[in-house]
Formats: C-alpha cells, structure tokens, sequence
C-alpha cells in the first residue's frame, strides 16, 4: 500500500528547500522575539539570566498587540495579571535563586476557556456562562501555578467544545494564523492558534473527538491527547465526560512532554483519573527508532481524502521507515462506525452534562413568567445552534424507547473499536495515521453542512472511543501553505511511545520550525 | 367478591454519615440555608463526584443485614430531570446493577412470622429543598441537603395489608438503627416511603394494575393510607371501574390520596452510566471484614431472648426492637434479676413514663441495677409488690435507690403477725355486717376485707399474711 508517485516527491522536496529558507531568513530576527520561542528555550534564558520573566510576558503581550485583532484566539486576555505574577516570580528565581528547569518558572501559557481559574471568568465560549467566574482552580491548572506559569489568557473555543472550527464560539471566530481566511480548526482552535501565532509559548486544549489533534494539525503545531485517565478532568467544564481529556499545545514535542511531566498523574478529585505512576516523558526523546513497529490502517487511506494530505502522510511514513522503524500494515475494521458511535455517545453525555445551565444558580438567565418559561428561555437564549442540536441528538438517544437502539447499541461498538487497538497494538507499537483529511476550510466553508464538519474528526474520533493517547505532529504543507498534521496513536498509558516517535520524525524534519506569516 | 391487597415499599433512608456522598460538605440537619455547599454539590461546571467510602460500607452493612447478595461489580446512573432543588440537572443514582440485591426480612404478624423480599438496595445522592416564603413570585433554594446520601430500599410485592406495612418498615428501622446506618427519624424526613399498591379478587395470580403513592413520613400515614387506597380500588373494581396506573399523593388534610398533577410524574428519566465515576468492585474480603463487624442483628437477638431467657415472643418481639432497650434489658439480667420479671417492668411501668415523658431508654434516669435492687426488696419480702410499684416511680423521679425510698417514706412490709393481726380486728370490728353476709356464704367480700386491711396498715402489710389471718379468724 505504500506507493508514493514521483510527482508528489518533487512537490515535498521543493517544500522542504521553501521551508528551510524561510527558516534561515528567521533566525536572527528570532533570538529577539521571546515569544517565538519554546518552553525549553525560555527556561534556558531564564536560568541564565539572560532575560528576565517580565521580558518574556512583555514580549508575549507585545505580539498579542501586534497579532490578536487578526487571530482573535482569546475570549480573555489576563495582561495585568500576568505582568503582577511576572514580577512576583521574578523574585522568586532571584531571591531563592531557583533553577527553572524542572519547573514552569515564567512561562506564559495560554489556557482554552473550558478549564476553570479562580477568579478568573470561564466562558467555554458560551452565552450561558458569559459572566462565570470560579471560585474554584482547575486540577491542570493548579499543577501549572505550582509550577509557577503565568497565564496569557484563556482561549476560544467552539461552544463547549462542541465543534471543527472554533466557528461555533458564542463570542467570535479564531482565524488560522496560516491563512486568515480559513479556520483554525476545533474545539481547541483560540490554543492552536495562539500558539501558531506565537501569542504564547505553549498551551492547553482539551480533546473529546479531536478537539486538540485536528486544530493542532490545521495550525501546523503538536497537539496530544493523554490517554483517557491520565489528566484530571477536575475544573475542565464537561462535554462528554467518558472522551475528554486535557492535553497540550506546543511549539514542539520536546515542549509537550515538558507538560505531560506536569498536567499527568492521579487526582483525588477525579475518580476517572489513573491511580498509575506518571514516567518521566522527556527522557524517552532521542531514543533510537530502530525495530519500532509502526502500524498503518488500511482503513484510514480512504476515498476523500486530499490528496496533499495522503501524500504527505505516506512521505512522513516513508521518512519513519528511513529512521529504522518499521512499517507493518494493521486493520482497524470497525472504524466506518466510529463517527456515528462518538456522536451517540458524545452527545447523549453532552444532553446530561449541560442540564445544569438552567439560569437558576449562576451564568445567564432569560426570566420567563414561570419556572418552565425560564428554563425554556434560558436556553434557547444561552446556546447556540450546535450545543443546542447536541443536546437534542443526545437527549434522543437516551429517551424510553431509543436508547436500546442508540446508546446502548453505540456503548457496544464502542467497545468493539477498543477491541480493534488493542489487536492492532498487539502487533504494532504505535499506530500512524493522518490526523484529518483535510488540511485546514475556509471560514464558512462547511457550517452549513454539520455532517461534512462532523467529518474533520473521522481519523481522530476512534482514539477517543478507545481511550488511548495521540499526538499530532506537522509533517507537511500544502500547495496553498496550509500545514498537513501527522497522528501518531500510541496503546494506553503508552504516551512514551508516540512521543519518542513523534520526536524523531520531528528531529528529522525542518516542518515545526515553520512560522506562519502574520 | 372479596379483594386482596398486594403492597411493595420503596423505602428511603438517609444515612448517617458525617459527610455527604460525594464530596466533603457536612450532613448536619437543621444548619442555615446553603452554609453546608462546594461546587461538587451545587454543581457548579467542571466539578466531579468523588464516592465517600462510608456511604458504600453502610449500604453492604444493609444489604448484609437484610440477607441481600452483595454485588461484586455495580454502578451509579444519572436520572435526569429540571428542577431548581437539582442543580446538576440530574441525580446519581443507582439503577442497572445496584450495590444490593435478593435479599428479605423476617416480619411478626399475629404471632406468626413472614418473610417480606428485598428487590434491591441502591445507593443514590438526596435533592436539595425548595422554599416557598416571603409571598413574592419567587421561591428559595436551600441545598444543604443536596448530595447527602440516601439508601433506597426495594421490597417485592409481599405484603398483603396496611398491617403488614408498618410491621416491614418497622422491621427496616430496627434493622438500620442497629447497625447506626439511619437514625431512622421520620418527622426529619430521614426515612419515608413510597408505597405500591394494587388489589386482586382472592384467589387470583395475576397482579391489579398498580398505583404509586408517593412521601409517605410516618407510620400512621402509610397505615391511612393504604387502608384508603386499598378501599378506593375495590369500590372502583366493585363498579365495574378500571384502575388508573398514576401516581398519587397522601393529603394529610382530607385523609384521602390523589392524584399528582400529571405534569409532575410525565418523566423520562433518560437513566444512563455515570461517566464521572467508575465502577463500584467490592472485594468479598471487604464484605467479609463488615459482616464481622455487625452487631447481633434483631431477628437474632429475638430468637435468644426466647430461647435463652424463656420469654414469650411477644416480649422478645418488644424488647428487641431497639438495641439500646435490649441491651438495658440484658444488663438487667446480668446484675441477677429475674428475666421474666425484669420483662414485665420494662414493658409496662418503664415504657408509660418514658413515653409520658418522650424519653429514649438511652436517656432513661432509672438504671437496670436500681430494677433489680428494687426486684430484690420484693424477693426478699421488704416491700410487696403493690408498694413496689409506688417505689418504682419514685426511683424513676428522683434517681435514689429502692432501699433508702423505702427507708425514707417508711414503706417496709409489715410482716410482724402481730401487727398484721392487730389490723385484722380492728376490721372485723368496724364491718360486723359484711362479716355477717361473709358468713353467710357471701364469699367475695374476702377481697373487701383485703382491701380494708391493706388501707389500715397503709398498703404496707403482707397481703399473704393478711389473707391467712382473714381466712383463719372468719372461718
Ligand atoms: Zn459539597
């Protein structure tokens, strides 16, 4: 099955020299942009005290100034606070005279609106929460302030992470830092795009079908999904609670598995999470591939997939054969069922998960004449149209009478494409796939039409029924410029392994060093 | 055409643990509204339930004491439905595989002992309170009680009488107080009952269609009740009518049930899998480390108080129906007293003063040995057992021992012959006629003469001594 044509061969090589140009003309200029840079390469700075925290989150406000009324990534931005954090960590490493090293000292990261800060509102891009602050710090979040982060600003999302596009945002729509006029893809799209356009030197998404992969790969940044149980969901505003999982968003895999360190490990805040010991996920970076068995499912080349995309995939396999692994073709069969599975599913939890926006307790409220009248108002007013198609879909499937047919049937497929991975990974020690089929639609493109945007997930969607960790890493461009993501699936608690591959591939290519033009 | 009535309970009890059963927050009855809340249990978005250990030990603690099979492997379930005292939206609960199932309890009904089936015994969170004050068109939520766990427990339709429904939820409040997982208290709410009622010609198999009567509080309302209900679905079926399956409400006031507004019982309660937590594996190890831990459980205890102390099970029945009565009794015995007797007393004169004086046995200011000292003045002839009654009610008021009562109001028998002998015709002398209609066949004038011996010597003298005397000199 891996057959490349010639001319695709050319079209990458002419790519790889384009890119490698641009790298070269950006370099100098880089070493003066703080916020171009990596987790790994502040920390660096910091320790040696080249510059100091406040220029970091200076630097980052200084691009956000420049850029963010094109992205527009964030629903809020947390200037004056950051700067007041800056300081106060500043200290910390000159009084104490810490090492930044192991820790998050001054780095500013940007965190998706779905995840609560004390204090500090929490929107989920939703009308209905618009006016939300809690009084209560998110289990991720409170690890990243142990670590002494300084939080950029929460990010935009599709409606509670309902959605491919970020276009479902109650409050406005994110722009691929790429092409201003497509989407950055979703849920996560204000943290893909945010770290695309250098608004921040990392961040955190959350991926229920996609959500952190399929923008990742659309923006041309890394994106991974833990295994489900590996991050606490506690603070994370449920969507479908059996799918999401916090992941982060990085410049590269280096920098992701700086924050695997951190975000992972048990919560007794969250019985779903993994009572397991968390490794240190840098240290398998650098390993040598050679014997590593890299699965392809023959399912996942399928008919409509742009053809930019397929050949970039099949070129990034090529590239991991090359590294000393090992290609072996696996069958995932059960995947054609995957996207109705995930959308049964997602949104028979999502109908639950979402009755307790009724206007009595907090957020918005539409007062109607009666109770009923209130509840009706309060959420035809405070959802949008997809949440509220979701948690139709949803509450349908669950009803008397349907849910035999629908829930229960999908909780059974579900468990047969767990089946599925844990087979393939029987053989293989990681599985590669594209991460969407496309690379990233123009704004408007698809929002007519909820069954092509249910779509975007179709490879990303089965990780989620099955509970195990990926990672999208760029692996190419398109004719028009538009970054390609490759999606490396690894088997339960094994995120060692698709970050070990995926920082291979990444070592060996120059794609993650591209910057989009802003 | 005679009817039988066919009667299943869902009864809910509310545990008794410190904290509630997903999060921190104290169960503490009573406290200001909502000073007893977190984001777990108002629901605040992103929080998740987290199950309170206790709350599982208590529910296998039941279903162990209720004969039930313990499940190694159940689940909690969401029941969705709006309403402002649910701030989530939804309830967890228990539903496909609960901790409990197949288990029964013994009832005593007319000296005869039934078995009634438990269907099963689930875990699920309590709703909040709406509060309707202050005259505005509004209302008030108060959800301290929100999350404060509560045990459902599911009956099989075994009971055949409004009799026989007091006797189970009886029995189930023995057994919970026993094992001080509910205080069993149902004017605080923390155990009611639903009550499932239908009627069938005698003789018949197949089931009437049912009907629901929904947050019954007291005993006396389930009995009302059910009696009401069961005579209101034989009045339908005697007129040739059909039984509606509803929902139907006790009004207090009127004495009747109703039927609630159909609005309100319209639910689909789209029951799914609780995804915010995992399933609930009990180890047989655990069930078998609680089952240890158990006190001798009521229907146990009632079969030793028989068999070992050779008491009616009537009295056993009784005296077994509170722990703290039986162990009051049991202490008794061990200081020597006599069980029957000690029986008698605690059934009779110590049950009317603590209820006269709605006490508990707990608080009972009379002490088991200050009984059996008591019973041992009897024994020995210091004081009949007349004049014990008055010195029983003395140590009851004041707390002194028998001995120094008697001493102080100088309440000693007469058993000096002499003395006795004294009175005896002062008697005769002062009654020549009734002694004239005694003599002449009058015989039950005997208990007359007793009376006016005992009134001469103040209630003191032995009435065996008087009753001899009397015989001897009217003879
Ligand atoms: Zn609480």
């Amino acid at each position: 099955m891996l057959n490349f044509n010639n001319k695709s061969k050319v079209f990458i090589e002419f790519e790889t020299e384009n890119q490698q140009l641009n790298h070269d003309n950006s370099t100098e200029e880089n070493r003066l942009k703080l916020y171009s840079l990596t987790i790994s390469e502040v920390r660096d700075l910091l320790e040696r005290k080249e510059v100091s925290v406040k220029d970091v989150v200076t630097s980052i406000y200084e691009r956000i100034d420049a850029v963010e009324d094109r992205v527009t990534a964030f629903v809020t931005i947390t200037k004056d606070e950051a700067l007041k954090i800056a300081d106060r960590v500043q200290e910390k490493i000159t009084s104490e005279n810490i090492k930044s090293t192991t820790s998050l000292l001054g780095i500013p990261l940007a965190i998706k609106d779905n995840m609560c800060t004390k204090g500090i509102r929490t929107t989920c891009s939703s009308k209905i929460l618009s006016n939300f602050i809690p009084p209560y710090e998110s289990t991720v979040t409170s690890r990243l302030i142990e670590q002494g982060y300084v939080l950029v600003g929460k990010t935009n999302l599709d409606e509670f992470a309902m959605g491919s596009s970020t276009e479902n945002s109650g409050f406005h729509i994110t722009k691929n830092p790429w092409d201003l006029e497509s989407i950055p893809g979703g849920s996560s799209g204000g943290s893909a795009a945010a770290v695309a356009a250098d608004e921040c030197i990392a961040a955190l998404g959350s991926d229920t079908g996609g959500s952190i992969r399929q923008p990742a790969a659309l923006c041309g940044v890394v994106g991974l999904k833990p295994t489900y149980g590996r991050v606490s969901r506690y603070g994370l505003v449920a969507f479908a609670s059996s799918l999401d999982q916090i992941g982060p968003i990085t410049k590269n895999v280096q920098d992701s598995a700086i924050l695997m360190n951190i975000i992972s490990g048990h919560d007794p805040l969250d019985s779903t999470s993994a009572p397991l010991p968390v490794p240190d996920f840098t240290a398998v970076l650098g390993q040598d591939m050679k014997g590593i068995k890299i699965g392809i499912p023959k399912e996942y080349f399928i008919e409509g997939m742009d053809r930019e995309v397929g050949i970039s995939v099949r070129d990034s396999i090529k590239k991991l054969d090359s590294l000393g692994a090992i290609p072996v073709e696996v069958s995932l069969p059960r995947t054609g069922y995957a996207v109705a599975t995930y959308y049964v599913l997602a949104t028979s939890e999502a109908s639950s998960n979402l009755a307790r926006y009724d206007g009595v307790k907090y957020g918005f409220r539409a007062e109607g004449k009666d109770l009923m009248d209130t509840y009706l108002n309060t959420r035809a007013q405070g959802f949008g149209a997809e949440v509220k198609r979701r948690i139709m879909l949803g509450t349908y499937a669950l009803s008397s009478g349907y849910y035999e047919a629908y829930y229960k049937k999908a909780q059974q497929v579900r468990t047969l494409i767990k089946r599925d991975f844990e087979e393939a990974f029987k053989a293989v020690d990681v599985i590669v796939t594209p991460t969407s089929p496309t690379a990233a639609f123009k704004v408007g493109e698809k929002t007519a039409d909820p069954l092509q945007m249910y779509l975007s997930d179709i490879f990303t969607i089965s990780v989620n029924l099955a509970g195990v960790p990926g990672i999208s890493i760029p692996c190419g461009f398109t004719s028009h410029n538009l970054p390609i993501g490759l999606q490396i699936i690894g088997n339960h608690f094994d995120e060692e392994s698709i970050l070990k591959v995926a920082y291979a591939y990444e070592q060996s290519t120059d794609w993650h060093k591209r910057r989009p033009n802003l | 055409m005679r009817y039988e009535a066919v009667i299943g309970l869902e009864v809910h009890a509310q545990m008794l643990t410190d904290a509630k059963i997903f999060c921190g927050c104290s169960t503490k009855f009573g406290s200001e509204p909502n000073t007893q809340t977190c984001p777990v249990c108002i629901g605040m978005p992103g929080v998740l339930p987290v199950l309170n250990k206790k709350v599982l030990e208590f529910a296998i603690k039941t279903g162990i004491a209720t004969n039930c099979k313990i499940s190694p492997y159940s689940r909690f379930a969401r029941k969705n439905y709006f309403y402002p005292d649910l701030p989530k939206g939804y309830q967890i609960s228990q539903y496909e595989l609960p901790i409990c199932e197949y288990g029964n309890v013994e009832i005593v009904v007319d000296g005869e002992i039934k078995k009634i089936g438990i269907t099963r015994i689930h875990m699920e969170e309590d709703a909040g309170k709406n509060i309707h004050e202050g005259g505005g068109n509004y209302s008030f939520v108060d959800l301290n009680r929100t999350g404060v766990p509560l045990m459902e427990i599911v009956s099989e339709p075994d009971i055949r009488s409004p009799l026989e429904a007091i006797e189970y939820m009886k029995k189930l409040r023995t057994i919970l107080r026993y094992l001080g997982v509910c205080d069993g208290n149902m004017e605080q709410g923390s155990l009611r009952c639903d009550a499932n009622v239908s009627v069938r010609p005698l003789g018949q198999k197949e089931f009437g269609i049912k009907t629901e009567i929904k947050n019954l509080n007291s005993f006396k309302f389930v009995e009302k009740a059910l009696e009401y209900e069961i005579k209101r679905q034989i009045k339908i079926l005697d007129e040739g009518g059909r039984i509606e399956q509803e929902t139907r409400l006790w009004n207090t006031e009127r004495g009747i049930t109703e039927p609630m507004r159909s609005k309100e019982e319209a639910h689909d309660y789209r029951y799914f899998p609780e995804p915010d937590l995992v399933p609930i594996t009990v180890e047989q190890r655990w069930i078998d480390e609680i089952n240890e831990s158990l006190p001798e459980l009521p229907d146990k205890k009632r079969h030793r108080f028989v068999s070992g102390y050779g008491l009616p099970e009537y009295d056993s029945d009784l005296l077994t129906s509170e722990k703290p009565l039986a162990d009051w009794f049991e202490m008794a015995v061990s200081l020597g007293g006599q069980p029957k007797a000690i029986s008698n007393w605690i059934m009779g004169d110590l049950m009317r003063f603590l209820n006269e004086d709605t006490k508990t046995i707990e608080e009972c200011p009379l002490k088991p040995k200050q009984l059996v000292d008591m019973l041992k003045l009897i024994e020995n002839g210091t004081i009949s057992g007349k004049i014990a009654k008055t010195v029983f009610q003395e140590i009851y008021k004041t707390g002194k021992d028998a001995e120094i009562i008697v001493k102080e109001k100088g309440l000693v028998q007469i058993s000096d012959s002499g003395a006795i002998e004294k009175a005896v015709d002062d008697m005769i002398a002062k009654n020549p006629k009734e002694v004239e209609r005694f003599k002449g066949g009058e015989e039950k004038l005997m208990g007359f003469f007793v009376g006016q011996v005992m009134k001469l010597t103040k209630g003191k003298a032995n009435p065996q001594m008087v009753n001899e005397l009397l015989k001897k000199k009217l003879s």
